[in-house]
C-alpha cells in the first residue's frame, strides 16, 4: 500500500460525488409534502412598523400561512443570543440588544425580516410576499460606521448611548505611555479595514421538518457547525430539549465563517413546520444574502508606533472603532476584541501595547467572523504601520521586519496582549518568501514594467495568526458561553474497516480525505476503508463545528486520541492472543507485534476478535472496538509567515493587477500538501479581493448599495495570477499532531502585501495612502490628487 | 403550462412547464437533477451552466420553454458507464475544487471550451472562465485542471 498517511498529497475521497453532480446540498433535499418559505423583509433601514396587513397575501393561491413577529413573541421563541460576552473597561457588561427571529415593533437594517409567508411552491411564497401590506413610519437611521459615534447620531437602540455596544481595552497603558514617552520615532497611521461580505456560492438554506409522531425536529441547514446551532435552538430559541432536535448540516457549498452563525430562518422553519404540520424549505437568493448574511471587517482605527533610534519598536498604541450591525450575531462581539486586538503584537517582539475597541451599532446587516475574523484586520493594521514606519525612518521594509521579528530562542514568547506564542520560525518563512519571490531580481522586473509604461510595486507582510480557540476555561474567563473542545469517535468494523464521526464540519476543507489519512497513519488501514461522518447531530455524539482554522488542531486531534484508544485496547486483545503481556506488545504498521518476536497479529485480526469474542479476555475486556474522545487545546496555535506580492498599476487608467504572490507559511506539521496549498490558493484569492475589487457599501442612510453579483465584485480567474506557495514547519508543540491551521492564512497576510505593494507602486508619484479595495478610480484619483500637489508626472 | 419535449442526458423527456419556469427550474425541480446549481439571481454565478446542444448556457438565463426541442447535457450525463469524463477526472486529480458547488458550471464551462479550443493556454482558461465564480480555489488549481482536462479530452493523456 503507498503511504497515504499524514504528509500524503492523495487525491479527495469526498470529490467523486461532486463531480458526478451528486453532492447533497440543503436546496437538493426535497421531503414529501415540503412547503416553501419566503421572508418580506425590511426596505427601511430603521422605521417602526405602524401596523401589517395580511390579507391579500393570506387571499392568494397557496398560501397556506402567514407569520410576524407577534406570532413569534406569542409562542414564546427566544431571541437569537450572542455566544461572547464582553465586559466594557469599567467591568460592566456590553449592552445585548434583543434580536428577535421577526422584527418586533422595529426595523433596524434593510433585509430585517418582518414576515415569513409559506406557500405549496416557492413561487407562490414569493407572489403572496409582495401581497403584504406593511405600514411603516421611517425613522432616521445611521448606515456608516464613522457617523454612529458622531453626537447626535440616530440611536440604533434607545439603551445604547452613542451607539455603543462596549467600550474594551487590553494590554497595558501605563508602559506603553512610558514606550511613547522614550521613543525616538512615533509613527502614526488612521485607516480603514473595508466592509466585505463572504459570499459563499452556495446561498444560504433551511428545511425545517416536525413529526407529530415522534415530536421531533429535524432541521436541514447550510451550517457550519450543526450541533452548536442545536445547542442555540434548545437552550435559547426554539425551547425544545435537545434530544427531540436533529441538526443535519449536509453537502455544504462554503463557509468562510458566515455559515458559523444561528440565523433567524433555521428557527422559523423549524418552528412553522409544527404550526402548518408540513416540512417547511427555505432558500436563500443572493440579493436576499447581500441583505441577511453576516458581512466581516468594517473597523476603522488609529494607530501608533514607537521606536528607538535604530528602529527597534517600542510600543503599540491602537484605538478601534469596530461595526457591528444592527444586531448582535451569534461571535460578533469577539471578533474586533479577543479575535483582533490579542493578535496586535503580530510576529514582532513588541514590549508595550495598549489597544481599545468600541463596538459599534449602526443600522446594517450584522457583522461577525468572516475568513480570518479580527486576525486580518490586526495584520492588515499593523503592516501598513510597519512599512509606514519603515518610508518615515528610511529603513529598508524587510530589514525593519527582520529587526523586530520573534527571535526562534524567544519561544515560548509571551505578549503584551495575553497570548503566547509556543513554536515559530518567522525568519525562516521570511527567507523562504523572499527565494521564491526571486527578490533578488526585482529591480529588473520594475525597470521591464516601466519599459511599458507600467509602474511595478513590490509590497511585503509578516503575519501571524491564532488558530483553534482555546482552552474552554481560559475562553470562558473572558466571556465564551461555549466550550471550545472538539469531539471525535472511531468505530472499527468487525472487518476491520473504519468509521470515524466528528463534531468538526466540511465545506470544502476535505475533512473525509485528512481525517482518513489520520486513520491511515494511525492503523494501517487505507483510507478507501475509512468513512469520514459529519454534519449530523444524531450520528455524531456533539461538536463544535468547523472555524478559525480549528479543525485539524482540536478536531484531528479528538480522532487521534479516540484512535490512541482504540491501539492500547487492541493492544490488551493482541496480548491474549498472542500470550504475552500487554507491556510487550508493540503496534506498528497495522500489526501488533510482541517486542522482538516474529509473534504478530493484524489490525483486522485484532478488530475481528473484538466482535467475534470467542477466545478473548472477557473478564477485563468489553467485546467491540469503538472508542470516543474530547480533545481540549492546552493552547491557541500560531501559525505565521510571509506573504509577498508585485503589483502592476497603469498610471493612465488605475488598474492595478497582482502579477506575482510568493508566500511561505508556518501551518505546522502538514497532512495533506495538496489540500494545505488549495486552502492557502483561497484565502488568497479572498484576501486580494478585498484588497481591490471588494467591498459591502452602504450609504449614510442606510441602504445597501451593492448587493448583488452584478454590482459586488469578486475576483474571477484572469484577476489573479498562480500563487507560489512554500512552507516550512515547525511542529506545534501542544497538540499531539503538530498541526497549527490553514484555512485563513491567506486572507490574514495578504491584504496589507498588497496594499503595501500598491502603496510602493505609487510612492514615485508621491501617493502615501489608499484604502481598501483599491480600486482603478481610486488609484486614479490619488495619482491625479499627488500630482497635483507636486506638479510631478506619472 | 407549455408542454416541452427535449432530450437530458440523452434520455427524451416531456415537461409540463410555466412559461415563466426557467430552464435550471425545470432540470433541478422537474427532473430532479440536483447538480446543477444557483448561486446567484444575475446570472453572474456560473454554477448553472448546462450545455444546451453542445454549447454551454447558464441554464437561468433561459427559459425552460426555449430548450424545447433541444439536447440538454448537465454534470449528470458527462461520466459514462461509471468513468469520469476527462474533465472530471482532472478536476480530481489537480484538487480542482473545494466545496464542490461551482463545480458542475466550472466542468461544463471548461468542456465547451476544450470543444472550441482543444489546447487552451493559461491565459484561454482564465479568460474563458470569467463567466464561471468560485470562492474557494483562487482559481489556481481549476485552471491547472481544465489544461490538464484538456490534454485528456484530446486522448494525449
Amino acid at each position: 500500500m503507498a503511504h497515504q498517511g499524514i504528509g500524503a498529497a492523495v487525491a479527495r475521497k469526498e470529490d467523486r460525488r461532486f463531480l458526478l453532480g451528486k453532492g447533497n446540498y440543503t436546496d437538493d433535499i426535497t421531503l414529501p409534502n415540503q412547503t416553501y418559505a419566503a421572508f418580506v423583509r425590511s426596505m427601511y433601514a430603521h422605521a417602526k412598523i405602524v401596523s401589517i396587513d395580511r390579507t391579500a397575501a393570506e387571499a392568494a393561491p397557496g398560501v397556506i400561512a402567514i407569520l410576524t413577529g407577534d406570532d413569534v413573541a406569542a409562542d414564546g421563541l427566544g431571541g437569537l443570543p450572542c455566544g461572547w460576552l464582553i465586559k466594557n473597561k469599567d467591568g460592566s457588561n456590553m449592552l445585548e440588544p434583543p434580536h428577535p427571529a421577526l422584527a418586533q415593533g422595529k426595523v433596524r437594517h434593510v433585509g430585517d425580516p418582518v414576515v415569513m409567508v409559506i406557500a405549496t411552491s416557492k413561487a407562490a411564497a414569493r407572489a403572496a410576499a409582495g401581497l403584504v401590506e406593511i405600514d411603516y413610519e421611517a425613522l432616521p437611521a445611521v448606515g456608516l460606521l464613522a457617523d454612529a459615534v458622531v453626537p447626535g447620531a440616530p440611536a440604533v437602540w434607545d439603551e445604547a448611548p452613542g451607539n455603543l455596544c462596549y467600550d474594551w481595552h487590553i494590554g497595558d497603558p501605563a508602559a506603553t505611555e512610558a514606550a511613547f514617552a522614550n521613543a525616538a520615532h512615533v509613527v502614526t497611521l488612521d485607516l480603514t479595514n473595508s466592509r466585505v461580505a463572504p459570499n459563499a456560492i452556495e446561498p444560504r438554506a433551511a428545511i425545517g421538518h416536525y413529526e407529530e409522531a415522534s415530536d421531533h425536529y429535524t432541521l436541514y441547514t447550510t451550517s457550519q457547525n450543526p450541533h452548536l446551532i442545536r445547542l442555540l435552538m434548545a437552550a435559547f430559541t426554539l425551547h425544545v430539549p435537545e434530544h427531540k432536535i436533529r441538526v443535519v448540516a449536509p453537502d455544504v457549498g462554503g463557509g468562510f465563517g458566515s455559515k458559523i452563525f444561528h440565523y433567524a430562518e433555521e428557527l422559523l422553519v423549524t418552528w412553522a413546520s409544527r404550526k402548518v404540520g408540513m416540512p417547511v424549505k427555505w432558500t436563500s437568493d443572493r440579493s436576499e444574502a447581500f441583505h441577511s448574511d453576516a458581512h466581516g471587517r468594517d473597523h476603522l482605527s488609529t494607530a501608533q508606533l514607537a521606536l528607538d533610534p535604530t528602529g527597534k519598536f517600542l510600543g503599540l498604541r491602537v484605538k478601534t472603532l469596530a461595526n457591528l450591525g444592527a444586531y448582535l450575531s451569534t461571535f460578533a462581539s469577539a471578533v474586533p476584541t479577543y479575535l483582533y486586538a490579542t493578535l496586535l503584537s503580530g510576529p514582532y517582539d513588541m514590549p508595550a501595547i495598549y489597544a481599545e475597541v468600541k463596538g459599534v451599532f449602526t443600522h446594517t446587516v450584522p457583522i461577525d467572523a468572516y475568513r480570518g475574523a479580527g486576525r486580518p484586520e490586526a495584520s492588515y493594521l499593523l503592516e501598513r504601520l510597519v512599512d509606514r514606519a519603515a518610508r518615515q525612518l528610511g529603513i529598508d521594509r524587510i530589514e525593519l521586519r527582520r529587526k523586530n521579528l520573534i527571535r526562534t530562542d524567544q519561544f515560548p514568547y509571551q505578549t503584551q496582549v495575553a497570548l503566547q506564542y509556543d513554536i515559530g520560525d518567522y525568519q525562516a518563512t521570511l527567507e523562504l518568501a523572499l527565494k521564491a519571490n526571486d527578490h533578488g531580481n526585482y529591480a529588473k522586473r520594475q525597470a521591464e514594467s516601466a519599459a511599458r509604461g507600467k509602474l511595478r510595486g513590490f509590497g511585503i507582510s509578516t503575519y501571524i495568526e491564532a488558530c483553534g480557540i482555546a482552552p474552554s476555561a481560559v475562553a470562558g474567563a473572558l466571556g465564551a458561553r461555549a466550550g471550545l473542545y472538539e469531539a471525535g469517535t472511531v468505530r472499527v468494523h468487525p472487518t476491520g474497516s473504519v468509521t470515524v464521526f466528528t463534531g468538526t464540519h466540511s465545506h470544502g476543507q476535505g475533512h473525509e480525505t485528512t481525517f482518513a489519512q489520520l486513520v491511515s497513519e494511525k492503523l494501517g488501514v487505507p483510507i478507501d476503508q475509512v468513512d469520514v461522518v459529519h454534519g449530523d447531530t444524531d450520528r455524531i455524539s456533539f461538536g463544535m463545528g468547523t472555524y478559525g482554522s480549528r479543525s485539524a488542531a482540536v478536531g484531528g486531534s479528538a480522532i487521534v486520541k479516540a484512535l490512541d484508544k482504540v491501539i492500547d485496547k487492541g493492544k490488551k486483545i493482541a496480548a491474549h492472543l498472542l500470550e504475552a503481556s500487554v507491556g510487550d506488545i508493540e503496534f506498528k504498521d497495522g500489526t501488533y507485534r510482541v517486542v522482538g518476536t516474529d509473534r504478530t497479529k493484524a489490525f483486522a485480526e485484532i478488530a475481528f476478535t473484538a466482535y467475534v469474542p470467542h477466545n478473548y479476555p472477557i473478564e477485563s475486556v468489553e467485546p467491540g472496538l469503538e472508542e470516543s474522545a474530547y480533545y481540549d487545546p492546552k493552547n491557541f496555535t500560531f501559525p505565521g509567515g510571509t506573504h509577498l506580492v508585485e503589483v502592476e498599476i497603469d498610471p493612465q487608467t488605475g488598474v492595478a493587477e497582482v502579477v506575482d504572490v510568493a508566500i511561505a507559511d508556518d501551518v505546522g506539521v502538514i497532512i495533506n500538501p495538496m489540500i494545505v496549498d488549495g486552502q492557502a490558493h483561497g484565502g488568497l484569492a479572498q484576501g486580494i479581493g478585498q484588497a481591490l475589487y471588494e467591498e459591502v457599501r452602504y450609504d449614510a442612510s442606510g441602504q445597501l448599495t451593492n448587493g448583488s453579483y452584478m454590482d459586488y465584485c469578486m475576483p474571477r480567474a484572469a484577476d489573479l495570477p498562480n500563487f507560489k506557495v512554500g512552507n516550512h514547519v515547525t511542529a506545534c508543540t501542544h497538540n499531539p499532531l503538530g498541526v497549527k491551521g490553514v484555512g485563513e492564512t491567506g486572507a490574514i497576510g495578504v491584504p496589507p502585501a498588497v496594499i503595501n505593494a500598491v502603496l510602493d507602486a505609487l510612492a514615485p508619484l508621491g501617493v502615501t495612502d489608499i484604502s481598501m479595495p483599491a480600486t482603478p478610480e481610486k488609484i486614479w484619483r490619488a495619482i491625479q490628487t499627488a500630482q497635483a500637489r507636486t506638479g510631478k508626472g506619472a | 403550462m407549455a408542454t416541452i419535449t427535449l432530450k437530458v442526458n440523452r434520455q427524451p423527456r416531456t415537461l409540463a412547464c410555466a412559461p415563466t419556469t426557467l430552464l435550471v427550474e425545470a432540470l433541478r425541480e422537474q427532473l430532479r437533477l440536483t447538480g446543477t446549481h444557483v448561486g446567484c439571481d444575475t446570472s453572474q454565478c456560473g454554477a448553472c451552466t448546462v450545455h444546451v446542444d453542445g454549447r454551454s448556457v447558464k441554464s437561468c438565463t433561459m427559459l425552460a420553454v426555449e430548450a424545447d426541442g433541444a439536447e440538454i447535457t448537465t454534470i449528470e450525463g458527462m461520466a459514462q458507464g461509471g468513468e469520469l469524463h476527462p474533465m472530471q477526472a482532472a478536476f480530481h486529480e489537480h484538487h480542482g475544487l473545494q466545496c464542490g458547488f461551482c463545480t458542475p458550471g466550472m466542468i461544463m464551462s471548461a468542456t465547451d471550451l476544450c470543444r472550441r479550443t482543444p489546447d487552451p493556454s493559461e491565459h484561454d482558461v482564465r479568460h474563458w472562465l470569467e463567466g464561471n465564480l468560485c470562492r474557494c480555489t483562487g482559481y489556481h488549481n481549476i485552471v491547472k485542471a481544465v489544461r490538464a482536462g484538456a490534454a485528456g479530452m484530446r486522448g494525449g493523456k
